[in-house]
Protein backbone atom coordinates (compact mmCIF):
# COMPACT_ATOMS: atom_id res chain seq x y z
CA UNK A 1 0.00 0.00 0.00
CA UNK A 2 3.20 2.23 -0.45
CA UNK A 3 2.09 3.62 -3.72
CA UNK A 4 -0.80 5.40 -2.74
CA UNK A 5 0.78 6.99 -0.01
CA UNK A 6 0.43 10.53 0.55
CA UNK A 7 3.66 12.62 2.21
CA UNK A 8 4.02 10.93 5.84
CA UNK A 9 3.61 14.02 7.89
CA UNK A 10 1.86 11.77 10.21
CA UNK A 11 4.71 9.71 11.24
CA UNK A 12 6.02 12.22 14.10
CA UNK A 13 2.30 12.32 15.67
CA UNK A 14 1.84 8.81 15.09
CA UNK A 15 5.09 7.65 16.87
CA UNK A 16 4.31 10.46 19.63
CA UNK A 17 1.93 8.26 21.04
CA UNK A 18 3.62 4.93 21.11
CA UNK A 19 5.08 3.59 24.41
CA UNK A 20 8.61 2.84 24.43
CA UNK A 21 9.49 -0.44 24.30
CA UNK A 22 5.69 -2.03 23.39
CA UNK A 23 4.56 -4.96 21.29
CA UNK A 24 3.45 -2.79 17.64
CA UNK A 25 1.77 -4.56 14.05
CA UNK A 26 2.03 -1.64 11.47
CA UNK A 27 -0.37 -2.32 9.12
CA UNK A 28 0.66 -1.02 5.63
CA UNK A 29 4.13 -0.74 6.50
CA UNK A 30 5.38 0.12 2.75
CA UNK A 31 8.76 0.89 3.06
CA UNK A 32 8.95 0.31 6.80
CA UNK A 33 9.74 4.07 7.19
CA UNK A 34 7.48 4.04 10.48
CA UNK A 35 8.82 0.63 11.71
CA UNK A 36 12.43 1.81 11.54
CA UNK A 37 11.17 4.88 13.17
CA UNK A 38 9.60 3.38 15.97
CA UNK A 39 12.85 0.52 16.49
CA UNK A 40 15.07 3.07 16.58
CA UNK A 41 13.51 5.56 19.11
CA UNK A 42 11.22 3.75 20.61
CA UNK A 43 12.76 0.36 21.19
CA UNK A 44 9.64 -1.51 20.11
CA UNK A 45 9.00 -4.97 19.58
CA UNK A 46 7.77 -4.16 15.91
CA UNK A 47 5.82 -6.11 13.04
CA UNK A 48 4.70 -5.52 9.80
CA UNK A 49 1.98 -6.38 7.29
CA UNK A 50 2.10 -4.92 3.65
CA UNK A 51 0.47 -5.55 0.82
CA UNK A 52 3.21 -4.86 -1.93
CA UNK A 53 5.97 -7.50 -2.90
CA UNK A 54 8.20 -4.35 -3.47
CA UNK A 55 7.55 -2.98 -0.01
CA UNK A 56 7.96 -6.36 1.92
CA UNK A 57 11.18 -7.11 0.12
CA UNK A 58 12.80 -3.32 1.05
CA UNK A 59 11.47 -3.80 4.74
CA UNK A 60 12.85 -7.32 5.12
CA UNK A 61 16.14 -6.11 3.33
CA UNK A 62 16.37 -3.54 6.47
CA UNK A 63 15.56 -6.42 9.02
CA UNK A 64 12.57 -5.89 9.70
CA UNK A 65 10.07 -8.48 10.52
CA UNK A 66 7.52 -7.82 7.64
CA UNK A 67 5.10 -10.27 6.02
CA UNK A 68 3.25 -9.89 2.60
CA UNK A 69 -0.54 -10.00 2.84
CA UNK A 70 -3.99 -7.75 2.71
CA UNK A 71 -5.52 -6.02 6.12
CA UNK A 72 -8.73 -7.08 3.95
CA UNK A 73 -8.05 -10.50 4.38
CA UNK A 74 -5.10 -11.27 6.81
CA UNK A 75 -5.69 -9.40 10.21
CA UNK A 76 -8.06 -12.37 10.80
CA UNK A 77 -4.89 -14.53 11.66
CA UNK A 78 -3.85 -12.85 14.33
CA UNK A 79 -4.65 -13.52 18.43
CA UNK A 80 -7.01 -10.93 20.43
CA UNK A 81 -4.64 -8.51 22.24
CA UNK A 82 -1.19 -9.77 20.85
CA UNK A 83 -0.06 -6.20 20.66
CA UNK A 84 0.37 -2.79 22.24
CA UNK A 85 -0.58 -0.98 19.00
CA UNK A 86 -1.81 -1.51 16.32
CA UNK A 87 -0.88 1.27 13.31
CA UNK A 88 -2.82 1.79 10.17
CA UNK A 89 -1.26 4.89 8.66
CA UNK A 90 -2.80 6.50 5.60
CA UNK A 91 -4.30 3.18 4.29
CA UNK A 92 -7.54 3.03 5.83
CA UNK A 93 -9.39 4.46 2.63
CA UNK A 94 -7.49 1.82 0.28
CA UNK A 95 -9.30 -0.75 2.19
CA UNK A 96 -12.04 -2.53 0.51
CA UNK A 97 -13.73 -2.75 4.31
CA UNK A 98 -12.56 -0.35 6.51
CA UNK A 99 -14.95 -1.35 9.23
CA UNK A 100 -13.49 -4.42 9.65
CA UNK A 101 -10.72 -3.50 9.58
CA UNK A 102 -11.08 -1.22 11.98
CA UNK A 103 -12.90 -3.95 13.54
CA UNK A 104 -10.05 -6.27 13.31
CA UNK A 105 -7.46 -3.40 14.79
CA UNK A 106 -9.27 -2.85 18.01
CA UNK A 107 -9.30 -6.07 18.23
CA UNK A 108 -5.71 -7.37 17.77
CA UNK A 109 -5.07 -4.06 19.62
CA UNK A 110 -4.79 -2.95 23.13
CA UNK A 111 -4.80 0.43 21.00
CA UNK A 112 -5.26 1.14 17.74
CA UNK A 113 -3.56 4.06 15.78
CA UNK A 114 -5.33 5.73 12.69
CA UNK A 115 -4.46 7.98 10.71
CA UNK A 116 -5.75 8.85 7.35
CA UNK A 117 -6.41 12.07 5.14
CA UNK A 118 -9.53 13.77 6.14
CA UNK A 119 -12.08 14.16 2.80
CA UNK A 120 -14.11 17.23 4.68
CA UNK A 121 -10.89 19.52 4.72
CA UNK A 122 -11.80 22.69 2.86
CA UNK A 123 -9.94 22.56 -0.25
CA UNK A 124 -11.16 19.35 -0.77
CA UNK A 125 -15.16 20.77 -0.77
CA UNK A 126 -14.15 24.00 -2.65
CA UNK A 127 -12.62 21.83 -5.59
CA UNK A 128 -15.89 19.61 -5.80
CA UNK A 129 -18.26 23.02 -4.78
CA UNK A 130 -16.55 25.15 -7.50
CA UNK A 131 -15.29 22.58 -10.36
CA UNK A 132 -17.89 19.96 -9.44
CA UNK A 133 -15.75 17.40 -10.33
CA UNK A 134 -13.85 14.97 -7.90
CA UNK A 135 -10.79 16.49 -6.07
CA UNK A 136 -7.42 16.11 -7.50
CA UNK A 137 -5.29 17.97 -5.06
CA UNK A 138 -1.25 18.20 -4.52
CA UNK A 139 -1.96 15.06 -1.42
CA UNK A 140 -4.52 13.60 -3.55
CA UNK A 141 -3.17 13.44 -6.77
CA UNK A 142 -5.33 10.43 -8.14
CA UNK A 143 -8.29 10.62 -10.58
CA UNK A 144 -11.22 8.79 -9.30
CA UNK A 145 -10.81 6.15 -11.98
CA UNK A 146 -7.33 5.19 -11.32
CA UNK A 147 -7.14 6.11 -7.60
CA UNK A 148 -6.36 3.37 -5.07
CA UNK A 149 -8.42 5.11 -2.04
CA UNK A 150 -11.64 3.74 -2.64
CA UNK A 151 -12.97 4.68 0.59
CA UNK A 152 -12.70 8.13 1.84
CA UNK A 153 -14.35 9.70 4.54
CA UNK A 154 -13.82 12.84 6.84
CA UNK A 155 -12.80 13.30 10.37
CA UNK A 156 -16.98 13.34 11.40
CA UNK A 157 -17.46 10.20 9.47
CA UNK A 158 -14.62 8.33 11.15
CA UNK A 159 -15.85 9.28 14.50
CA UNK A 160 -19.24 7.91 13.52
CA UNK A 161 -17.87 4.84 12.69
CA UNK A 162 -15.99 4.61 15.91
CA UNK A 163 -19.24 5.34 18.40
CA UNK A 164 -20.68 2.11 15.75
CA UNK A 165 -17.56 -0.08 16.76
CA UNK A 166 -17.92 0.57 20.49
CA UNK A 167 -14.42 2.32 20.42
CA UNK A 168 -13.05 4.96 22.68
CA UNK A 169 -10.75 7.76 21.62
CA UNK A 170 -8.61 8.09 23.25
CA UNK A 171 -6.65 11.20 21.21
CA UNK A 172 -7.22 12.98 18.35
CA UNK A 173 -5.07 15.34 15.99
CA UNK A 174 -5.57 17.14 13.16
CA UNK A 175 -2.63 18.35 11.38
CA UNK A 176 -2.37 21.16 8.82
CA UNK A 177 -0.55 20.49 4.95
CA UNK A 178 2.23 20.63 6.73
CA UNK A 179 2.17 18.35 9.37
CA UNK A 180 1.33 21.11 12.71
CA UNK A 181 -0.85 20.33 14.57
CA UNK A 182 -4.18 22.46 14.72
CA UNK A 183 -4.55 24.12 17.86
CA UNK A 184 -6.35 21.56 20.83
CA UNK A 185 -9.20 23.98 21.50
CA UNK A 186 -10.89 24.22 18.53
CA UNK A 187 -14.28 22.45 18.07
CA UNK A 188 -14.65 19.49 16.08
CA UNK A 189 -16.23 20.97 12.90
CA UNK A 190 -13.03 23.38 12.47
CA UNK A 191 -10.63 20.41 12.51
CA UNK A 192 -13.20 18.57 9.83
CA UNK A 193 -12.93 21.72 7.67
CA UNK A 194 -8.75 22.51 8.29
CA UNK A 195 -7.60 19.67 9.18
CA UNK A 196 -5.89 17.33 6.02
CA UNK A 197 -4.77 14.36 7.99
CA UNK A 198 -6.02 13.06 11.14
CA UNK A 199 -4.69 10.47 13.55
CA UNK A 200 -6.55 8.79 16.25
CA UNK A 201 -5.84 6.44 19.15
CA UNK A 202 -8.44 4.23 19.97
CA UNK A 203 -9.18 1.85 22.19
CA UNK A 204 -11.76 -0.89 22.99
CA UNK B 1 34.60 -41.37 -15.91
CA UNK B 2 31.07 -42.52 -14.49
CA UNK B 3 32.01 -45.02 -13.50
CA UNK B 4 34.79 -43.74 -10.98
CA UNK B 5 32.47 -41.30 -9.71
CA UNK B 6 29.85 -44.38 -8.93
CA UNK B 7 33.18 -45.83 -6.96
CA UNK B 8 33.62 -42.44 -4.92
CA UNK B 9 30.15 -42.40 -4.29
CA UNK B 10 29.37 -45.77 -3.05
CA UNK B 11 33.00 -45.35 -0.92
CA UNK B 12 31.49 -42.07 0.41
CA UNK B 13 28.88 -43.76 1.54
CA UNK B 14 30.86 -45.87 4.23
CA UNK B 15 34.09 -43.91 4.63
CA UNK B 16 33.11 -40.55 3.85
CA UNK B 17 35.94 -37.61 3.00
CA UNK B 18 34.20 -35.50 5.64
CA UNK B 19 34.76 -35.75 9.37
CA UNK B 20 31.97 -38.44 10.48
CA UNK B 21 30.80 -38.28 14.48
CA UNK B 22 30.22 -41.80 15.33
CA UNK B 23 27.84 -43.18 17.80
CA UNK B 24 28.15 -46.27 19.64
CA UNK B 25 25.90 -48.68 21.74
CA UNK B 26 25.56 -45.96 24.59
CA UNK B 27 23.72 -43.47 22.49
CA UNK B 28 21.03 -45.18 20.07
CA UNK B 29 18.75 -42.74 18.41
CA UNK B 30 14.99 -43.99 18.59
CA UNK B 31 13.15 -43.29 15.38
CA UNK B 32 9.57 -42.27 14.72
CA UNK B 33 9.52 -45.90 13.42
CA UNK B 34 9.41 -47.04 16.76
CA UNK B 35 12.83 -48.50 16.65
CA UNK B 36 16.57 -47.99 17.91
CA UNK B 37 19.14 -47.35 15.66
CA UNK B 38 22.62 -48.25 17.02
CA UNK B 39 25.17 -47.66 16.15
CA UNK B 40 25.24 -44.78 13.58
CA UNK B 41 27.06 -42.05 12.24
CA UNK B 42 27.20 -38.84 10.83
CA UNK B 43 29.17 -37.08 8.30
CA UNK B 44 29.50 -33.26 8.16
CA UNK B 45 31.39 -30.10 7.50
CA UNK B 46 32.00 -27.16 9.03
CA UNK B 47 33.19 -23.79 7.97
CA UNK B 48 34.73 -20.55 9.74
CA UNK B 49 35.58 -20.67 13.69
CA UNK B 50 32.93 -20.90 16.33
CA UNK B 51 33.42 -18.20 18.80
CA UNK B 52 34.12 -18.53 22.60
CA UNK B 53 30.60 -17.64 23.53
CA UNK B 54 29.45 -20.25 21.26
CA UNK B 55 26.95 -18.14 19.53
CA UNK B 56 27.87 -17.47 16.41
CA UNK B 57 26.95 -21.29 14.98
CA UNK B 58 24.17 -21.55 11.80
CA UNK B 59 23.06 -25.09 10.83
CA UNK B 60 22.35 -25.55 7.16
CA UNK B 61 20.05 -28.09 6.27
CA UNK B 62 20.21 -29.68 2.67
CA UNK B 63 17.52 -31.00 0.40
CA UNK B 64 16.39 -34.11 -0.87
CA UNK B 65 19.57 -34.80 -3.09
CA UNK B 66 22.04 -32.46 -1.23
CA UNK B 67 24.66 -32.95 1.08
CA UNK B 68 26.86 -32.20 3.46
CA UNK B 69 29.43 -30.03 1.06
CA UNK B 70 27.63 -26.96 0.93
CA UNK B 71 30.60 -24.15 0.08
CA UNK B 72 33.15 -26.59 -0.33
CA UNK B 73 33.69 -28.62 -3.48
CA UNK B 74 32.17 -32.22 -3.80
CA UNK B 75 34.37 -35.09 -3.81
CA UNK B 76 31.48 -36.75 -5.86
CA UNK B 77 31.58 -34.48 -8.50
CA UNK B 78 34.30 -32.43 -8.34
CA UNK B 79 31.74 -29.30 -8.49
CA UNK B 80 31.41 -26.25 -6.34
CA UNK B 81 29.42 -26.50 -2.69
CA UNK B 82 25.29 -26.55 -3.61
CA UNK B 83 25.07 -23.11 -1.88
CA UNK B 84 28.45 -21.67 -2.54
CA UNK B 85 26.75 -18.80 -4.22
CA UNK B 86 25.27 -17.67 -0.44
CA UNK B 87 28.11 -19.43 1.83
CA UNK B 88 31.68 -18.58 2.18
CA UNK B 89 34.47 -16.17 3.26
CA UNK B 90 32.88 -12.19 2.77
CA UNK B 91 29.19 -14.04 1.31
CA UNK B 92 26.15 -13.18 2.52
CA UNK B 93 26.74 -16.00 5.01
CA UNK B 94 29.91 -14.65 6.01
CA UNK B 95 32.39 -17.89 6.93
CA UNK B 96 34.47 -15.10 8.64
CA UNK B 97 31.98 -14.12 11.19
CA UNK B 98 29.93 -17.38 11.36
CA UNK B 99 30.51 -21.09 11.94
CA UNK B 100 28.33 -22.73 9.32
CA UNK B 101 27.17 -26.78 10.04
CA UNK B 102 26.39 -28.74 6.99
CA UNK B 103 25.66 -32.72 7.85
CA UNK B 104 24.34 -35.15 5.49
CA UNK B 105 21.01 -36.32 7.06
CA UNK B 106 20.32 -39.60 8.54
CA UNK B 107 19.48 -41.92 5.19
CA UNK B 108 21.61 -39.65 2.88
CA UNK B 109 24.28 -42.12 0.88
CA UNK B 110 27.30 -39.25 1.68
CA UNK B 111 28.62 -40.65 5.21
CA UNK B 112 25.62 -40.46 7.45
CA UNK B 113 24.23 -43.67 8.03
CA UNK B 114 21.77 -44.79 5.02
CA UNK B 115 20.79 -47.93 3.36
CA UNK B 116 24.29 -47.95 1.61
CA UNK B 117 25.95 -48.09 4.75
CA UNK B 118 27.43 -51.41 6.17
CA UNK B 119 24.90 -52.56 8.29
CA UNK B 120 27.02 -54.04 11.23
CA UNK B 121 24.57 -56.55 12.21
CA UNK B 122 25.04 -58.26 8.59
CA UNK B 123 28.38 -56.81 7.21
CA UNK B 124 25.93 -56.22 4.61
CA UNK B 125 24.72 -52.75 3.06
CA UNK B 126 21.30 -52.08 4.81
CA UNK B 127 19.39 -51.90 1.56
CA UNK B 128 15.33 -51.66 2.74
CA UNK B 129 16.73 -53.54 6.31
CA UNK B 130 17.25 -49.59 7.16
CA UNK B 131 13.99 -48.37 9.15
CA UNK B 132 12.08 -45.28 7.58
CA UNK B 133 13.40 -42.28 8.55
CA UNK B 134 11.50 -39.03 9.15
CA UNK B 135 12.39 -35.02 8.80
CA UNK B 136 12.01 -35.27 13.16
CA UNK B 137 14.56 -38.53 12.90
CA UNK B 138 16.94 -36.21 10.83
CA UNK B 139 16.80 -34.03 13.02
CA UNK B 140 17.05 -35.52 16.31
CA UNK B 141 20.29 -36.59 14.40
CA UNK B 142 21.49 -33.03 13.62
CA UNK B 143 21.29 -32.26 17.72
CA UNK B 144 23.66 -34.62 18.42
CA UNK B 145 25.97 -33.31 16.22
CA UNK B 146 25.10 -29.75 17.44
CA UNK B 147 25.34 -31.40 21.12
CA UNK B 148 29.11 -32.29 19.79
CA UNK B 149 29.76 -28.88 19.60
CA UNK B 150 29.02 -27.67 23.20
CA UNK B 151 26.40 -25.44 21.01
CA UNK B 152 23.05 -24.77 23.13
CA UNK B 153 21.63 -22.20 20.80
CA UNK B 154 22.19 -22.13 17.51
CA UNK B 155 22.25 -18.63 15.81
CA UNK B 156 20.32 -19.39 12.30
CA UNK B 157 19.12 -22.85 10.74
CA UNK B 158 18.03 -22.22 7.19
CA UNK B 159 17.68 -24.76 4.33
CA UNK B 160 15.17 -25.20 1.52
CA UNK B 161 12.53 -27.72 0.42
CA UNK B 162 13.24 -30.90 2.30
CA UNK B 163 15.91 -28.80 4.31
CA UNK B 164 13.10 -25.95 4.92
CA UNK B 165 11.13 -28.99 6.70
CA UNK B 166 13.82 -29.74 8.84
CA UNK B 167 14.40 -26.18 9.75
CA UNK B 168 10.56 -25.88 10.79
CA UNK B 169 10.96 -29.03 12.04
CA UNK B 170 13.98 -27.75 14.63
CA UNK B 171 11.88 -24.62 15.60
CA UNK B 172 8.49 -26.25 16.30
CA UNK B 173 10.62 -29.30 18.75
CA UNK B 174 13.87 -27.43 19.74
CA UNK B 175 12.24 -23.45 19.82
CA UNK B 176 14.75 -22.61 22.49
CA UNK B 177 17.78 -23.70 20.94
CA UNK B 178 16.78 -21.87 17.43
CA UNK B 179 17.56 -18.25 18.06
CA UNK B 180 16.23 -17.57 14.13
CA UNK B 181 15.01 -19.46 11.31
CA UNK B 182 15.03 -19.61 7.80
CA UNK B 183 12.73 -21.90 5.49
CA UNK B 184 12.71 -21.81 2.19
CA UNK B 185 10.76 -22.65 -0.53
CA UNK B 186 9.36 -25.35 1.92
CA UNK B 187 5.99 -26.50 3.22
CA UNK B 188 4.68 -27.71 6.95
CA UNK B 189 3.55 -31.07 5.10
CA UNK B 190 3.93 -32.63 2.10
CA UNK B 191 1.19 -31.85 -0.57
CA UNK B 192 -0.96 -34.90 -2.32
CA UNK B 193 0.71 -33.76 -5.66
CA UNK B 194 4.24 -34.00 -4.21
CA UNK B 195 3.47 -37.75 -2.40
CA UNK B 196 2.21 -38.75 -5.97
CA UNK B 197 5.25 -37.17 -7.88
CA UNK B 198 7.63 -39.29 -5.36
CA UNK B 199 5.77 -42.38 -5.61
CA UNK B 200 6.45 -42.27 -9.47
CA UNK B 201 9.87 -41.88 -8.87
CA UNK B 202 10.20 -44.82 -6.01
CA UNK B 203 8.00 -47.09 -8.82
CA UNK B 204 10.42 -46.19 -11.42
CA UNK B 205 13.54 -47.43 -8.76
CA UNK B 206 11.73 -50.56 -8.08
CA UNK B 207 10.57 -51.46 -11.42
CA UNK B 208 14.19 -51.52 -12.55
CA UNK B 209 15.20 -55.43 -13.00
CA UNK B 210 18.71 -54.08 -11.17
CA UNK B 211 17.21 -52.52 -8.21
CA UNK B 212 16.82 -56.67 -6.79
CA UNK B 213 14.41 -56.26 -3.67
CA UNK B 214 16.84 -53.18 -2.58
CA UNK B 215 19.94 -55.85 -2.33
CA UNK B 216 21.62 -54.67 -5.47
CA UNK B 217 24.30 -53.50 -3.70
CA UNK B 218 25.31 -56.89 -2.50
CA UNK B 219 25.06 -58.08 -6.01
CA UNK B 220 27.07 -55.27 -7.49
CA UNK B 221 24.80 -53.60 -9.67
CA UNK B 222 22.75 -50.58 -9.49
CA UNK B 223 19.17 -49.57 -10.88
CA UNK B 224 20.43 -47.19 -12.90
CA UNK B 225 18.04 -46.30 -15.56
CA UNK B 226 15.11 -46.75 -12.98
CA UNK B 227 16.63 -43.89 -10.52
CA UNK B 228 17.35 -42.05 -14.00
CA UNK B 229 13.77 -41.76 -14.97
CA UNK B 230 12.69 -41.01 -10.88
CA UNK B 231 15.49 -38.13 -10.96
CA UNK B 232 14.24 -36.54 -14.98
CA UNK B 233 10.41 -36.99 -13.57
CA UNK B 234 11.51 -34.73 -10.25
CA UNK B 235 13.43 -32.46 -12.32
CA UNK B 236 11.10 -31.29 -13.95
CA UNK B 237 8.99 -30.23 -11.01
CA UNK B 238 11.88 -28.51 -10.11
CA UNK B 239 11.61 -26.00 -12.86
CA UNK B 240 8.83 -24.19 -14.45
CA UNK B 241 6.88 -24.06 -17.55
CA UNK B 242 8.46 -20.30 -18.56
CA UNK B 243 11.76 -21.52 -17.93
CA UNK B 244 11.95 -24.85 -19.49
CA UNK B 245 10.43 -22.34 -22.29
CA UNK B 246 12.71 -20.14 -22.07
CA UNK B 247 15.23 -22.33 -22.04
CA UNK B 248 14.50 -25.13 -24.73
CA UNK B 249 11.17 -23.88 -26.63
CA UNK B 250 10.76 -26.82 -28.62
CA UNK B 251 14.65 -26.46 -30.07
CA UNK B 252 15.84 -29.79 -31.19
CA UNK B 253 19.11 -30.59 -30.60
CA UNK B 254 22.15 -31.28 -32.72
CA UNK B 255 19.54 -31.73 -36.00
CA UNK B 256 17.81 -30.21 -38.06
CA UNK B 257 14.86 -31.98 -38.96
CA UNK B 258 12.63 -34.49 -36.83
CA UNK B 259 14.19 -38.23 -37.18
CA UNK B 260 10.37 -40.15 -36.62
CA UNK B 261 11.77 -42.07 -33.92
CA UNK B 262 12.57 -42.07 -30.82
CA UNK B 263 16.28 -40.58 -30.22
CA UNK B 264 15.96 -37.60 -27.93
CA UNK B 265 14.86 -35.19 -30.95
CA UNK B 266 14.23 -32.04 -28.48
CA UNK B 267 16.59 -30.28 -26.96
CA UNK B 268 14.12 -30.87 -23.52
CA UNK B 269 14.34 -34.45 -23.84
CA UNK B 270 18.51 -34.40 -24.30
CA UNK B 271 18.82 -32.14 -21.24
CA UNK B 272 16.47 -34.37 -19.24
CA UNK B 273 18.43 -37.22 -20.10
CA UNK B 274 21.75 -36.01 -19.04
CA UNK B 275 20.37 -34.74 -15.55
CA UNK B 276 19.40 -38.71 -15.33
CA UNK B 277 22.56 -39.71 -15.97
CA UNK B 278 24.85 -37.54 -14.38
CA UNK B 279 22.75 -38.21 -10.71
CA UNK B 280 22.83 -42.07 -10.75
CA UNK B 281 26.60 -41.39 -10.46
CA UNK B 282 26.42 -39.69 -7.62
CA UNK B 283 23.04 -40.73 -5.48
CA UNK B 284 21.93 -43.93 -3.96
CA UNK B 285 18.77 -45.49 -5.55
CA UNK B 286 17.63 -47.03 -2.06
CA UNK B 287 18.65 -43.48 -0.60
CA UNK B 288 16.43 -41.45 -2.55
CA UNK B 289 13.61 -44.12 -1.68
CA UNK B 290 14.26 -43.13 2.15
CA UNK B 291 14.61 -39.55 1.11
CA UNK B 292 11.07 -39.18 -0.69
CA UNK B 293 9.52 -41.29 1.73
CA UNK B 294 10.86 -38.75 4.75
CA UNK B 295 9.70 -35.36 3.17
CA UNK B 296 5.53 -37.26 2.24
CA UNK B 297 5.52 -38.50 6.33
CA UNK B 298 6.08 -34.49 7.06
CA UNK B 299 3.37 -33.17 8.55
CA UNK B 300 4.09 -30.81 11.55
CA UNK B 301 0.48 -29.69 12.12
CA UNK B 302 -0.81 -33.61 12.51
CA UNK B 303 2.02 -33.71 14.74
CA UNK B 304 -0.13 -30.92 16.89
CA UNK B 305 -3.17 -32.11 17.09
CA UNK B 306 -3.83 -30.66 13.69
CA UNK B 307 -3.86 -27.11 14.52
CA UNK B 308 -0.20 -25.72 12.58
CA UNK B 309 0.07 -22.74 15.18
CA UNK B 310 0.22 -24.76 18.31
CA UNK B 311 3.47 -26.16 16.58
CA UNK B 312 5.01 -23.03 17.73
CA UNK B 313 3.42 -21.64 20.76
CA UNK B 314 4.94 -19.03 22.59
CA UNK B 315 8.16 -19.28 20.39
CA UNK B 316 10.91 -16.73 20.71
CA UNK B 317 12.60 -17.77 17.20
CA UNK B 318 12.58 -15.09 14.70
CA UNK B 319 11.32 -16.58 11.38
CA UNK B 320 12.03 -15.63 7.68
CA UNK B 321 10.40 -17.55 5.12
CA UNK B 322 10.89 -17.11 1.49
CA UNK B 323 9.21 -18.46 -1.85
CA UNK B 324 9.12 -18.33 -5.54
CA UNK B 325 6.13 -17.00 -7.56
CA UNK B 326 6.57 -19.98 -10.13
CA UNK B 327 7.65 -22.60 -7.45
CA UNK B 328 4.77 -25.29 -8.17
CA UNK B 329 6.15 -28.18 -5.84
CA UNK B 330 5.58 -25.57 -2.66
CA UNK B 331 4.01 -22.81 -4.16
CA UNK B 332 3.48 -19.50 -2.04
CA UNK B 333 0.30 -20.34 -0.39
CA UNK B 334 2.38 -23.28 1.56
CA UNK B 335 4.46 -20.82 3.32
CA UNK B 336 1.66 -18.52 3.44
CA UNK B 337 -0.26 -21.20 5.69
CA UNK B 338 3.16 -21.35 8.23
CA UNK B 339 3.00 -17.47 8.42
CA UNK B 340 -0.45 -17.26 9.54
CA UNK B 341 0.33 -19.94 12.07
CA UNK B 342 3.53 -18.11 13.34
CA UNK B 343 1.06 -14.95 13.22
CA UNK B 344 -1.73 -16.91 15.53
CA UNK B 345 1.64 -17.94 17.45
CA UNK B 346 2.37 -14.65 17.98
CA UNK B 347 5.82 -15.45 16.82
CA UNK B 348 8.11 -12.61 14.70
CA UNK B 349 7.82 -13.32 11.22
CA UNK B 350 9.18 -12.16 7.87
CA UNK B 351 7.71 -13.68 4.77
CA UNK B 352 8.68 -12.26 0.77
CA UNK B 353 7.81 -13.76 -1.95
CA UNK B 354 10.42 -13.46 -4.72
CA UNK B 355 9.52 -13.01 -8.26
CA UNK B 356 11.23 -15.29 -10.84
CA UNK B 357 10.10 -17.75 -13.64
CA UNK B 358 12.92 -20.45 -12.45
CA UNK B 359 10.85 -22.64 -10.40
CA UNK B 360 11.24 -24.67 -6.92
CA UNK B 361 15.19 -24.59 -7.79
CA UNK B 362 15.57 -20.47 -7.50
CA UNK B 363 16.10 -21.14 -3.47
CA UNK B 364 19.85 -22.75 -5.10
CA UNK B 365 20.43 -20.06 -7.28
CA UNK B 366 21.59 -16.49 -7.60
CA UNK B 367 18.43 -14.49 -7.27
CA UNK B 368 19.04 -10.74 -6.20
CA UNK B 369 16.06 -10.06 -4.18
CA UNK B 370 16.27 -12.94 -2.21
CA UNK B 371 19.85 -12.79 -1.36
CA UNK B 372 18.65 -8.85 -0.07
CA UNK B 373 16.47 -10.68 1.94
CA UNK B 374 18.46 -12.78 3.74
CA UNK B 375 20.93 -10.27 4.26
CA UNK B 376 18.79 -8.20 5.71
CA UNK B 377 17.15 -10.86 8.08
CA UNK B 378 20.63 -12.52 9.24
CA UNK B 379 21.92 -8.84 9.90
CA UNK B 380 18.83 -7.77 12.10
CA UNK B 381 19.18 -11.40 14.01
CA UNK B 382 22.81 -10.88 14.37
CA UNK B 383 22.47 -7.27 16.26
CA UNK B 384 19.60 -9.05 18.10
CA UNK B 385 21.96 -11.56 19.15
CA UNK B 386 24.80 -9.41 20.45
CA UNK B 387 26.89 -10.51 17.38
CA UNK B 388 28.75 -7.45 16.27
CA UNK B 389 29.54 -7.00 12.33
Amino acid sequence: MSVNRAPRVDLEVVAGLIVPGSRVLDVGSGDGELLELLQDTKQVDGRGLELSQRGVNECVARGLSVIQGDADKDLAFYPDKGFDFVVLSQTLQATRNPKLVLDELLRIGKHAVVSFPNFGHWRVRLSLFVNGRMPVTKDLPYSWYDTPNIHFCTIRDFMNLCDELGATVEKATALDANGQRIGLSMPWWFWNFFGQQAVFLLRR
Amino acid sequence: MAASRARQASSEADQPSSPVLRFGPDQPLRLDAGTLLSPFQIAYQTYGTLNEARSNAILVCHALTGDQHVANNNPVTGKPGWWEVLIGPGKIIDTDRFFVICSNVLGGCLGSTGPASTNPATGKPYGLDLPVITIRDMVRAQVMLVDHFGIDKLFCVLGGSMGGMQVLEWASSYPERVFSALPIATGARHSSQNIAFHEVGRQAVMADPNWLGGKYLEQGKRPEKGLAVARMAAHITYLSEAALHRKFGRNLQDRTALTFGFDADFQIESYLRHQGMTFVDRFDANSYLYMTRAMDYFDLAADHGGRLADAFTGTKTRFCLVSFTSDWLFPTEESRSIVHALNAAGASVSFVEIETDRGHDAFLLDEPEMFAAISGFIASAARARGLGA
